[in-house]
């Protein structure tokens, strides 16, 4: 079948059909310089501020799901069938306000109005699926939106009043589902799509058996999954990332498997849809998840994409080597697996062949008797970068430790096991004594970095009293171990 | 008291707007046909001779016009806002920090002028850099603009007398605004030497003057407009005149509309922040806790240029007694040239710097004398009757703090709190707690005297509706809403017959930053002066027309009362345009009362004091050094207030952004003076969840300016800045728990959890 060469989507209330458009398009420029919807503003560039903040509609299992994502970081290739919805289309037909921005009129909640737009999105997508969040809930929705004026009281005000400015009766993306479904269903032609502009080439594969066809095809192409790495390699290093092959499209990468032998995680599964089965299987990472990015970049990013750029500094490595956890890597219909922590060599070096990628993540089911625990610093509490971030799993028998799995984010070049401390536990009894005898063993492990996140000395530091932290929760005394918000 | 018609709870007149999308912004403003797009070359070295830029690649890469360099600027290749002539627009012999504009390119879009700009190939010598203040001064380096010098009493005798005598330092880290909505210039060329910019600054007057300066034409050549900013907090004061200046430049040369917007990451890199100190400070005090003298050395990394260096630094002095009277005090100011960004207005302008310098002091004695640190404030709260005088020779003529203080205490249940706080900490646990409860006074009115004036122009339409401008510009505080609502009252219509007009230096001229928390006191002051001028002639008018008396005339409910008629005010305007009554006036208001002589170090720089209080309980994990803020109290002071929604709302947030400043917000530059947190994703502004898990705000509804300001209110702006302190200094006690309480934690700001961390280690090992 030849490639389709246009990408179809709804923006708003319409379709819209393009082809004359490059790789690294992003969807912020798209609205506001080419549709002059300027009601959703640039503040950052980088997804980490939520001025962007719009809602992308898609098929999830077959229902019609809208996500909070930053417009900035989007890449409008990736927009093939799915439905954008800006600021601009939430008002009523005679400019009566939604429940979400009357609320926050009503509460003052804007003060210069800059991050409002972002702030009244996030809300209407956390609105949408459950209109009478906690609080918690509330700030968990907010980590992507910065707002440097109200101090955030009013807002969160707001937000708690939302029900009581109107029902959902009104709402057009509810009201309207029956149709945007139909309509954006006769937009799917099964077809790869491939887009040519320039020197540039975008493609999104048909399928996974496709995807594996066109990376043989472009061996040097950018694979592109929820952009929120990639994004910022346009738009902040203005790099050219030509030939793209997009991924967050594939269904087939989208699956989540969880049986008696353990998870099976595709690729292409965002931390959105895995937190639920990952938390309810491993209950250690509860604490940990939310506080991976913010909801935007957390409903675009994907595990696949967090464990293949082979950063330091990402969250899910260090979780998933303590785990156990092997990738599946494929190259035509070639498949191999190895564990997680030796696709890790060096310092933007990954186990990765030309033309092959990353198709499947796997993770033993829990044993029992083992006790886990998975640790994030950061300067501050959510939507950070760790400054470090640990895993443990260990097996104590009898008061013995019998086996460690010990893996460090932030501390070398890679995400990687700490040998020397492991070493020390192995045989010895579970005390306090033998965790900080252990940690003291770090410093052969590692010798990290110190930059704008965090000295050398704090790193290791934090490491070697995360090992007594370790201890400590998982004894008697243990209660006070840890600062925990209410 | 007030006008039942004056609405406390008006929201914002922009706020329907904000939450669709559909206020307009600079770079929202439809572009004509044929609008270029400038971007800056930016240095890569911190200091360096430039021995040559090409910028042949520059000019021949796609979609580019041409490019600007300081050869292209037919007047002055200087933006200094005090007439030093220290800061060029665009670099030409040496470049002074990393960042430092070299050159704009100017291309058919913005894409294309980024990409360009960083095709120059620039060759550099490098010469010594020096990044920090304290490194500067102990090189006995320059300074940027001459230092200032307080002094009252004799110091050295009081220091040698005293029974008890500490000396120490402080690191105060700076602050980027991180205003959501970055730097922007749009000019568009008009016929002769005209030019007409929007942008996003808090100083039109001052753009235009140094557009005109730097383009070498008459201020009346330029006009400045600005609808509303997306958050200025001082960053937009001085710092959008490159921005402005580039933009005309381009527009004139090329004769096209020019817009200029740098990303995030060059915002903050080539623009200013707070200024951070170092601060020495050596204190005498009796055993119970009562200063007798200090001595107090401010340095400050001013950057490369003076920019507000002067007056930001002289303000941290002003502030360096808090509330605090001290009987005998020595304070130097040391504006340290470095090889960084030049520093510029922050919320507050160097006085929380003054003002956690004395906080600290206040925990140094405490934890000296094993007190309470809320003990050793109130034995040196400034007096009502004697020990009022200010370091700078001001009476203290309205101290409403130990009012404040009481009331704080008694509703934040601070000494119950305290108790459990230090039964907690007894435990001995890996989590600590702390509590503290920390005083703000803050001294309104700019100290350059001038500045203290402001202008208006009020039009009614022969319809009856009404058009309101003044000098001050809307940046989300709420002033336009705040001065629509005081012409409202005056004219006795409802808000809504009020239209607000975007700030242009064409309505309104030689107006002040809108800054130093100054907006409604004088732009208020200036606005009802204008209403009352018309009132005036209407009033004259009424008495002639229905042979009526002063007295009997009253504006109120759209109505206007004439004895016992009454008439419609559209329809009275109507009869008073008919019989040509002038209808428009300017308004005028300069602040009474202040003086200030530097040179002496004494005057009255201060029209009044606001006040406030706050009382924060954290606790810290002591192992990793991350903290929660699980409870914050707040009573502040706003006088009568104007609007007490957007009053909290402004409490609210100065609260939350101090607290930033001191907690997580840290700026790092790497050796080669490169800033490494330059965005959001590396600069960590407080969050949703960062605020106190209970938060009670409540204003001092008691309070009245004892000065004749606009309905006796006070200013807002920054003061509620300052009340994030109580947050740091909780953490400190929490820090200091760790040794039983008997060592100063000197807990450097920003307390991030490193450092959090670093303390706690700090004091086991002592402990």
């Amino acid at each position: 079948m030849t490639p389709r060469t246009e990408i179809r989507f709804m923006l708003n209330g319409r379709n819209v059909y393009l082809s004359d458009i490059s790789a690294s398009d992003t969807l912020l420029d798209y609205l506001r310089l080419n549709q002059r919807l300027t009601g959703t503003k640039e503040g950052c560039a980088e997804g980490d501020c939520g001025a962007c903040t719009i809602l992308v509609g898609r098929f999830h299992q077959g229902n019609l799901r809208y996500e909070a994502v930053n417009a900035c970081i989007r890449l409008m290739a990736s927009l093939d069938r799915c439905h954008v919805v800006t600021i601009e289309y939430l008002s009523g037909p005679q400019g009566r306000l939604h429940p979400v921005q009357q609320a926050m009129v009503e509460h003052h909640g804007s003060q210069c109005g800059f991050c409002t737009p972002g702030f009244v999105m996030s809300l209407y997508a956390l609105w949408m699926q459950n209109p009478d969040p906690s609080e918690t809930e509330i700030e968990t929705a907010l980590q992507g939106n910065l707002c440097r004026c109200t101090g955030y009281a009013p807002i969160i005000r707001a937000a708690k009043a939302i029900t009581s400015y109107g029902s959902a009766a009104h709402d057009v993306l509810i009201t309207e589902r029956e149709g945007i479904t139909r309509n954006l269903s006769a937009l799917e032609d099964n077809r790869r799509v491939e887009l040519v502009k320039d020197n540039s080439r975008a493609i999104l594969p048909a399928d996974v058996d496709d995807l594996a066809q066109a990376l043989l095809e472009y061996p040097q192409a950018t694979l592109v999954a929820g952009a929120t790495d990639v994004g910022l390699w346009v738009t902040k290093f203005l790099r050219d990332i030509s030939p793209v092959i997009f991924l967050n499209h594939l269904d087939g990468l989208k699956q989540i498997i969880s049986d008696g032998s353990g998870i099976s995680i595709g690729s292409g599964v965002s931390y959105s849809d895995c937190g639920k089965v990952l938390c309810e299987t491993y209950p250690h990472l509860s604490a940990f998840w939310d506080r991976i990015a913010g909801w935007q970049i957390r409903n675009m990013g994907t595990i696949g994409g967090n464990v293949a750029n082979g950063s330091p500094i990402g969250d899910m490595p260090p979780v998933l080597i303590a785990l156990g956890g092997e990738i599946t890597l494929r190259r035509g219909t070639e498949r191999r697996s190895l564990p997680i922590e030796e696709y890790f060599i060096d310092y933007g070096k990954q186990d990765l062949a030309e033309g092959e990628f990353l198709e499947q993540i796997t993770i033993p089911k829990p044993q029992a008797a083992n006790l886990h625990a998975a640790y994030k610093i950061s300067k501050r509490r959510d939507e950070d970068i760790s400054s470090v971030c640990a895993a443990f799993n260990v097996s104590v028998d009898d008061g013995i430790i019998t086996s460690a799995r010990i893996a460090f984010g932030g501390m070398a070049a890679t995400p990687k096991r700490a040998s020397a401390a492991e070493a020390a536990l192995l045989g010895a009894p579970f005390s306090e004594a033998t965790l900080i005898k252990a940690a003291a063993k770090l410093a052969e492990d590692f010798t990290p970095l110190s930059d704008w996140r965090a000295s050398a000395e704090y790193r290791l530091k934090v490491a070697q009293n995360l090992f007594r932290r370790f201890y400590l929760e998982h004894s008697e005394t243990g209660a006070d171990a840890r600062l925990v918000q209410a | 008291m007030k006008d039942e018609s004056f609405k406390l709870d008006q929201r914002h007149d922009s706020a329907v707007k904000h939450v669709t999308g559909r206020a307009e912004y600079a770079d929202d403003i439809p572009e004509p046909a044929g609008t270029l797009h400038a971007y800056l070359g930016l240095s890569t070295r911190a200091h360096a001779k430039l021995l040559s830029v090409d910028l042949s690649a520059v000019r021949g890469a796609a979609g580019v016009v041409g490019v600007l360099t300081a050869g292209d600027i037919p007047g002055e290749n200087d933006v200094s806002p005090t007439g030093r002539n220290d800061e060029p627009i665009f670099a030409t012999d040496k470049v002074e920090f990393w960042g430092q504009p070299m050159f704009a390119v100017v291309a058919e879009t913005r894409d294309a002028a980024r990409r360009a700009a960083l095709l120059a190939k620039v060759d550099y010598e490098d010469l010594p850099h020096t990044l920090d203040a304290a490194e500067a001064r102990a090189q006995g380096g320059d300074y940027v603009t001459p230092p200032l010098k307080l002094e009252r009493g004799d110091v050295a005798p009081a220091l040698a007398a005293a029974e008890h005598r500490i000396k120490g330092q402080m690191r105060v880290g700076g602050q980027d605004h991180m205003y959501l909505e970055g730097h922007i210039a749009f000019a568009i060329p008009g016929e002769d030497d005209d030019v007409s910019i929007h942008s996003s600054t808090q100083h039109p007057s001052e753009a235009q003057h140094m557009v005109a300066r730097v383009l070498g034409l008459n201020s009346s050549d330029v006009t400045i407009n600005v609808r509303r900013m997306g958050g200025g907090f001082g960053g937009k004061e001085t710092q959008m005149n490159l921005f402005c200046a580039v933009a005309a430049l381009a527009a004139k040369k090329w004769n096209r509309a020019v817009k200029i917007r740098p990303d995030r990451d060059d915002d903050m890199s080539a623009t200013g922040k707070r200024h951070d100190f170092v601060i020495d400070y050596d204190v005498a005090f009796d055993g119970e806790g009562k200063i007798q003298a200090l001595e107090g050395n401010f340095a400050a990394r001013c950057g490369f240029s003076s920019d507000l260096s002067g007056p930001v630094t002289d303000r941290a002095l002003f502030h360096a007694d808090n509330a605090y009277y001290y009987p005998n005090v020595l304070l130097h100011s040391h504006p340290m040239k470095t090889n960084t960004v030049s520093n510029t207005a922050f919320r507050g302008f160097g006085g929380p710097q003054g003002v956690i310098a004395a906080e600290r002091i206040m925990e140094e004695i405490a934890y000296a004398l094993n007190k309470d640190t809320l003990e050793i404030r109130r034995a040196n709260f400034y007096g009502t009757e004697d020990r009022n005088v200010t370091p700078y020779h001001q009476t203290v003529e309205d101290n409403i703090m130990p009012r404040i203080i009481d009331e704080l205490e008694a509703s934040a249940d601070y000494q119950a709190r305290r108790n459990a706080v230090l039964a907690h900490n007894a435990k001995g646990g890996i989590t600590r707690k702390g509590i503290a409860l920390t005083p703000v006074k803050f001294g309104i009115s700019f100290t350059a005297t001038w500045y203290n004036q402001a202008g208006s122009l009020v039009h009614i339409y022969n319809d009856g509706s009404i058009a309101l401008n003044h000098g001050g510009t809307e940046m989300g505080q709420g002033l336009n809403t705040k001065v629509a609502q005081i012409a409202a009252d005056a004219f006795g219509v409802d808000f809504e017959r009020i239209k607000i007009t975007k700030t242009t230096t064409e309505k309104v001229p030689n107006t002040s930053a809108t800054a130093a928390s100054s907006g409604s006191d004088l732009n208020g002051m200036a606005a009802l002066d204008g209403c009352e001028q018309i009132k005036a002639r209407l009033v004259e008018f009424a008495c002639q027309h229905w042979q009526a008396k002063p007295e009997d005339i009253r504006f109120a409910n759209n109505l206007v009362y004439i004895g016992a008629d009454t008439v419609a005010f559209p329809d009275f305007i109507k009869q008073a345009y008919m019989a040509r009554v002038q209808l428009s006036a300017a308004g005028f208001y300069k602040t009474p009362k202040i003086h200030w002589d530097r040179e002496t170090g004494k005057g009255r720089p201060f029209y009044y004091f606001a006040y406030g209080a706050s009382c924060s309980e954290v606790t810290i994990d002591t192992l990793t050094g991350e903290y929660s803020v699980d409870r914050t109290d707040i009573l502040h002071d706003v006088g009568q207030s104007l609007n007490a929604q957007l009053d909290i709302g402004q409490v609210e947030g100065a609260f939350i952004q101090g607290m930033g400043w001191l907690t997580t917000e840290e700026l790092w530059w790497d050796k080669q003076g490169q800033l490494r947190t330059h965005a959001p994703s590396t600069y960590k502004i407080p969050l949703a969840s960062d605020r106190p898990r209970e938060f009670n705000v409540a204003l001092a509804d008691w309070s009245v300016n004892r000065e004749k300001t606009i309905k006796r209110s006070k200013a807002v702006g920054e003061p509620p800045f300052m009340l994030g302190i109580s947050v740091f200094e909780a953490l400190s006690m929490a820090v200091a728990s760790v040794a039983d309480y008997t060592v100063c934690p000197r807990l450097d700001a920003p307390a991030t959890p490193e450092r959090v961390l670093m303390a706690v280690d700090r004091l086991q090992d002592r402990g």
